[in-house]
């Protein structure tokens, strides 16, 4: 199969519009002959649901959660980022573009990204007029923050919490639509497989959690807004349910997986503590607009930290990137954290930074400070039971989120037609590494203002024909998933699906997290096939199928992170240079930082399935530049 | 540090259910109490015995799906805290800890400590939202909103949906939880123009339900892990009246 990624031709600037004016349309009266599944309830799959709902399509909304409003994305922290240049101080739609390019480390596509740019100031104003209660000015303006990787303020945000209410926003949004009977949903569904009918997506098998019962449900096009893989890593930022049985049995049926090893380190979480550590917490970017990160000069100083002065004090991101200091983009802080604690000159456990908020609470006051940051001090607080208002916090890098997922087109259609993927499950916009506050941005700018005319071109062509859910294809599907779930059950191994997930999640964090190197991954590679053998034959799921089971539910996810964690390390092995969150030590310049090899690897790597018995395949999507010059990226 | 722990069990909303003993040993006051029963989950599997079912999924405090009942509390000792955000260390060594689900007619057991809270979303669905569709968003910055009305908004947006003003309720209202979101949009010009529609519909909803009358104990706003208070309900009934009374 050849890879078209139907990008536009034309200005960059005129992409978008011109690609939308020749987009097909359902005549309204026909929408609601076309039913339309959408998995997950987060930014990306509320806000599709909405508005297709809006449009008048019937839609089918499903989340593993009790709620849609639970989805992870309500636990997103510091902001969403716009081209508003509401502060004038040299911000546009162009220079947000430039930014997330160079932030990824020129790994993605212009014309996306051009894209998302572009989009990302209509979604304030949508939110706004929701009701999402962003910070303000005492003019009652908007207020903005700043974010690593840019010289500009352009973050919006609601304190420490606008992951919660920009997805309030968007359930309230889709609320509206339940109510008037265009948008159904199905809280405590998992889906398990994708049903396609002669090579198309018509549909998905899911199971209800509460009763165990497996069913089918058939439409005229797949949305899957699942969410990021990163808690294949078992120690994640990320909610404890989130996972990727959605984008991997997507990808068994014949989805193309796009650059699995594009994994972000998230720089300021709180260390591990424990042995039985279940998660870790993030403190948000945001911090870094005030926060300041630094070690002792003198790796035996034992003072506390408010006991140590200045000239004792190394501020190592301010004194090796001074314009952009601490502001640099996550993968650069992540590293040279790892970096100065590897050296032993961590603080402590050895293995953390402090990130200070002192100066800023002299200059400002702690009223302002506790404005900005005060959720984010309490949860510290709570955790480590020491106040960041009188010590500093202590800080160290952990993963927490996936740039790479599912391969889509311009028209976020994944290579099974039909089948489309928005969010952060895809991986089209960010390249080898996010910048802060845009996630929030792509998941909006997907399922407000992209999927409702791009679904409506495939929906145009395929004609309103009837649905069938008594197609062959589906009992097959049922069936296989009915067979898994008893096998699981009927293992009766002696090894839980947790310790399996602890396990693998130190064979990633080892081999394939923060630094890379060939033999590291081939490592990794054996040790993860060892481990899923095992894990078929030595799993002890207990309980029933018939109601609540959640060692049922997360053994399917665990057994399909320790595939998807195959192909992780293959692609790291794969691309044999350095980028953006991918560091492979053999690539690296004088100054340990990451050397791109543009004339090899200036690719998107896809990946697919070729059966269980046969190594994936690859494929490479090139990536043109035709407006920005490729360059080392530089935040000195 | 070890604990004795008494857990509420049972298999679905059918059964009766009761409370059953578990000890739990080698816990550390770094772990958080849902990592205390993560932990007693792993033996019961290992002694092939059925772990205790209990929501949670962000474990930050944000998400509210968890929720637990112990000794007597919603979401335990700590104020303005969710379960997921204690710590060991909040409790003392040896302690005994009884462990109940949510408990009111409109939140039933789905099994051990999981409870239906789907009441919750109807409520919502039936007007907890302005009705803007995609594309007819103004300018941003063109509704201007004063800084402390924005706040006070923001303060009762932060509500997280969790239950535990119905849980500790004598009468199991539900009338926190609905005042937050109708003061949130009530408190925004954006949410002005439908506030009397919204605050009947939403009441109706909270009516069909089955939650209790409110009669102003003010347990709701000592648990509440969002702060959200009770001028929040003043608002309520205040809206509720103004919009009863207009023709
Ligand atoms: C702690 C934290 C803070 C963050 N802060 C920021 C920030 O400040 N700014 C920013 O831009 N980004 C931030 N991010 C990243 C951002 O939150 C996420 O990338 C984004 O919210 C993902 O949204 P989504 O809609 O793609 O998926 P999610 O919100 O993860 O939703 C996934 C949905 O899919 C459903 N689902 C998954 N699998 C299945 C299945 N098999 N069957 C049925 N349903 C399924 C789930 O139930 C859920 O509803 C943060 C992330 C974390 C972890
Ligand atoms: S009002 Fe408070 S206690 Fe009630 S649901 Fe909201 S956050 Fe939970
Ligand atoms: S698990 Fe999300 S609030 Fe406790």
């Amino acid at each position: 199969m050849e890879l078209n990624s139907h990008i536009p031709e034309g200005k960059l600037e005129e992409k978008w519009s011109s690609h939308k004016a020749g987009l097909k349309l359902v005549n309204p009266a026909n929408k609601r002959k076309f039913e339309i599944i959408v998995i997950g309830t987060g930014l990306a799959g509320a806000s599709a649901a909405a508005s297709l709902g809006e449009l008048g399509y019937q839609v089918k909304s499903f989340c593993f959660q009790d709620s849609p409003r639970r989805a992870h994305s309500i636990a997103a922290q510091g902001g969403i980022n716009a081209a508003k240049n509401y502060r004038n101080d040299g911000d546009s739609v162009y220079r947000l573009f430039y930014d997330t390019i160079k932030g990824g480390d020129f790994r993605a596509r212009e014309a996306n990204v051009y894209r998302l740019a572009e989009l990302s100031v209509a979604i304030i104003d949508q939110a706004v007029a929701q009701g999402v209660p962003f910070a303000r000015e005492y003019s009652g303006l908007l207020d903005n923050r700043s974010f690593g990787g840019t010289q500009v303020s352009r973050t919006f945000y609601a304190r420490g919490q606008t992951g919660q209410q920009l997805l309030l926003g968007a359930i309230s949004s889709m609320c509206r639509q339940i109510t008037l009977g265009n948008v159904q949903v199905f809280p405590f569904h998992e889906m398990l497989d994708i049903v396609l009918i002669d090579g198309r997506a018509k549909g998905i098998v899911a199971r209800n959690l509460i009763t165990g019962e497996i069913k089918s449900y058939a439409a005229h096009a797949v949305i899957l807004a699942s969410g990021g893989y990163g808690n294949i890593f078992y120690l994640s930022t990320n909610a404890k349910g989130s996972n990727a049985t959605a984008i991997w049995r997507a990808y068994k049926k014949g989805a193309f997986f796009a650059n699995p090893c594009f994994t972000q380190i998230h720089p300021t979480c709180i260390p591990v503590s424990s042995h039985n550590q279940s998660k870790l917490t993030l403190m948000s970017e945001g911090l870094r607009n005030d926060g300041r990160v630094w070690i002792p000069k003198n790796k035996n100083d034992n003072r506390s930290p408010e006991q140590i002065p200045e000239t004792d004090r190394d501020y190592f991101l301010e004194n090796r990137y001074p314009a952009f200091g601490n502001l640099v983009p996550r993968d650069v802080a992540s590293r040279a954290i790892k970096q100065v604690c590897d050296e032993g000159r961590g603080v402590r456990g050895k293995m953390a930074v402090y990130l200070d908020l002192s100066d800023a609470i002299n200059r400002l006051g702690k009223e302002v400070i506790s404005e900005r940051y005060g959720n984010l001090f309490e949860m510290y607080e709570r955790i480590t039971g020491e106040s960041p208002y009188r010590t500093p916090m202590r800080i160290y890098p952990a993963i927490h989120y996936c740039m790479g997922g599912l391969w889509v087109d311009y028209n976020l259609m994944t290579t099974i037609p039909g089948l489309f993927a928005l969010g952060e499950c895809n991986f089209s916009d960010h390249g080898a590494n996010r910048l802060g506050a845009s996630a929030l941005m792509q998941g909006l700018a997907d399922g407000y203002f992209i999927i409702p005319y791009t679904i409506s071109n495939y929906l145009a062509e395929l004609g309103t024909e009837k649905k069938n859910v008594y197609h062959p294809n589906f009992r097959e599907a049922e069936n296989k998933v009915k067979e898994q779930v008893r096998k699981f059950l009927s293992t009766k191994g002696n090894r839980t699906v947790d310790d399996f997930h602890k396990e693998l999640g130190k064979v990633l964090w080892d081999g394939v997290g923060m630094s890379r190197s060939e033999q590291s991954l081939k490592d990794a590679i054996d040790k993860i096939k060892g481990l899923r053998e095992e894990f078929l034959k030595n799993v002890k799921v207990n309980g029933i199928d018939e109601s609540l089971n959640q060692s049922l539910e997360k053994a399917g996810r665990v057994s399909d992170f320790l595939e998807l964690a195959e192909l992780l390390a293959m692609d790291a092995l794969a691309r044999d240079e350095s980028c953006g969150c991918h560091f492979r030590i053999e690539h690296q310049t004088e100054e340990h930082e990451p050397k791109r090899n543009d004339e090899k690897f200036s690719h998107v790597a896809v990946w697919e399935y070729q059966g269980s018995d046969n190594p994936p395949k690859m494929h490479k999507e090139v990536l043109k530049f035709e407006r920005i010059h490729l360059a080392a990226r530089s935040y000195k | 540090m070890k604990f004795s722990l008494k857990i509420w069990r049972q298999k679905n909303a059918q059964d009766k259910g009761s409370f059953v003993n578990y000890e739990v040993f080698g816990i550390s006051e770094e772990m958080s109490f849902l990592e205390m029963l993560d932990v007693l989950n792993e033996d019961l599997t290992l002694k092939g015995e059925d772990p205790v079912a209990f929501a949670h999924d962000c474990r930050e405090g944000i998400c509210g799906t968890c929720g637990l009942f112990i000794n007597g509390r919603a979401h335990g000792p700590l104020r303005e805290t969710t379960t997921c955000q204690l710590f060991m260390r909040h409790f003392k060594d040896g302690e005994a800890l009884t462990i109940e689900p949510w408990r009111a007619k409109a939140f039933p057991v789905i099994k051990d400590l999981v409870v239906d809270r789907s009441a919750f979303d109807r409520i919502l669905q039936a007007g907890g939202f302005v009705s803007v569709n995609v594309g007819s968003a103004p300018e941003a910055n063109s509704i201007l909103i004063p800084k402390k009305d924005a706040d006070h908004a923001f303060d009762a947006a932060t509500c997280i949906g969790c239950g535990a003003c119905v849980a500790t309720c004598k009468n199991a209202s539900a009338v926190l939880f609905v005042s937050a979101k109708v003061s949130h949009l009530a408190l925004m010009p954006q949410g002005k123009p439908e506030r009397q529609v919204r605050v009947l519909n939403m009441v109706k909803a909270m009516d069909n339900e089955g939650f209790g009358n409110c009669t102003n104990t003010g347990a709701c706003e000592i648990e509440c892990p969002k702060g959200i208070t009770l001028a929040s309900i003043a608002r309520l009934r205040r809206e509720y009246c103004k919009a009863k009374l207009k023709p």
